[in-house]
């Protein structure tokens, strides 16, 4: 069974079409591989792969600006 | 709540901005400018202020109404751009409509301001008659009053809307309405009349591509009917790729999605009540519409109209 990451790379990857930076710290917004729109699919990518419901109060593009962070905010939500 | 709208009315000033010439100021790309924003031009008043903007839209919607200024009970101005202090700007586009009398609500609010000024306006037609709604913005004054910032300067433009909403029956009757307003996210998108206008542009899109289609579907869910039977989405201009992600979010053909940013712009709260002239001079279809909103604060909402 894939672990978090895996699951996570491999939606970002879906979402943006596009390999993401191995470096779990680099942002994926100013590696160019998400903007505002594509962002708005990955959250909903994310709630569906994670069966999570994003609140709005969430929809920080802090919390989704790399593979560590996104990590870090799904943790909490478990 | 009876209300009904009557007519539209829209103004824009003459002087055309196309992304060439801003794309040459700010050391950018034409083709960006449109493929990040649908927009190819947008209008920027030289001497025309909020006021005289909000008073030709005015004009021309109690002319397409065939009402007076005089016949009016109330008017409600919608401005997120006027300038700050006081009196707001309602009180001379009243004047200038020759009204000595009739009271004058300010919103100041930005790109949510006309659609809370429609469902301000349902609810209050019964008690005050024909409700004469007006967003005027000017935009390009705060863009110029600062160096011009790439993620601002190619989205706004300046323009004017207004609509008739009266107890009296006319052509869509106004259904049901819901507004929403969620201040933890205000510093995201806003101008204090000092600093240049600040805009974090993912996180609003972000918050905007949620909240857009979930308020439309809170007020088509309520008198049940589906996002495909809706003949015509009049929606705040943002921005092209938004409007279209909303249609797809609701499952609605996005030629049913009105759009005019191209031509236009983001003029902020004038941008639905222009894109309400336009459509209305189309000769649409009967059924019903939906107008919806969002913007600065944050606040957003919807209001359903039917034309059957």
């Amino acid at each position: 069974m894939p672990d978090t990451r895996q699951r996570l790379r491999a939606v970002v990857e879906k979402v943006a079409q596009k390999p993401v930076p191995g470096d779990p710290d680099e942002s994926l917004f100013e590696s160019g591989l998400l903007d505002s729109f594509l962002l708005a699919d990955l959250v909903g990518a994310i709630e569906e792969e994670f069966s999570i419901k994003v609140p709005d109060s969430d929809l920080n593009p802090r919390k989704f600006d790399s593979i560590a962070r996104i990590e870090s905010y799904l943790s909490s939500r478990t | 709540m009876t209300a009904y709208l009557h007519a539209f009315g829209a103004h824009l000033p003459e002087r055309a901005v196309a992304n060439e010439e801003l794309a040459a100021r700010l050391g950018c790309a034409a083709e960006w400018i449109e493929s990040s924003s649908g927009i190819r031009e947008r209008r920027w008043a030289a001497e025309e202020t909020v006021v005289d903007l909000g008073a030709a839209a005015a004009s021309q919607c109690l002319a397409a109404a065939g009402v007076p200024a005089s016949q009016l009970g109330l008017v409600i101005l919608a401005s997120g751009s006027a300038p700050p202090g006081f009196p707001a700007p309602g009180a001379a586009l009243a004047n200038r409509l020759g009204l000595d009398a009739p009271p004058v609500i300010d919103v100041p609010m930005a790109s949510a301001g006309s659609l809370f000024g429609l469902a301000l306006a349902a609810q209050l037609a019964d008690r005050f008659g024909d409700v004469l709604v007006v967003a005027a913005e000017k935009m390009s004054a705060i863009l110029q009053a600062h160096p011009l910032e790439q993620n601002t300067a190619i989205l706004f433009g300046d323009g004017a809307g207004a609509a008739l909403v009266s107890s009296r029956p006319g052509p869509w009757r106004i259904v049901d309405c819901a507004l929403h307003t969620d201040g933890q996210f205000r510093e995201e998108l806003a101008y204090d009349g000092q600093a240049a206008l600040r805009m974090n542009g993912l996180s609003v899109i972000l918050q905007a591509t949620r909240k857009l289609p979930s308020v439309i579907r809170e007020v088509l869910d309520r008198a049940q009917i589906p996002a495909s039977q809706v003949s015509a989405f009049l929606l705040h201009q943002a921005n092209q790729n938004l409007l279209t992600r909303v249609a797809k979010s609701l499952g609605a053909p996005p030629e049913r999605v009105f759009s005019n940013i191209a031509r236009y712009g983001n003029t902020s709260s004038a941008s639905m009540l222009i894109a309400a002239a336009e459509w209305s001079r189309q000769n649409p279809p009967p059924g019903p519409v939906v107008f919806a909103a969002f913007g600065a604060g944050l606040h957003w909402g919807a209001l359903l109209a039917d034309s059957r």
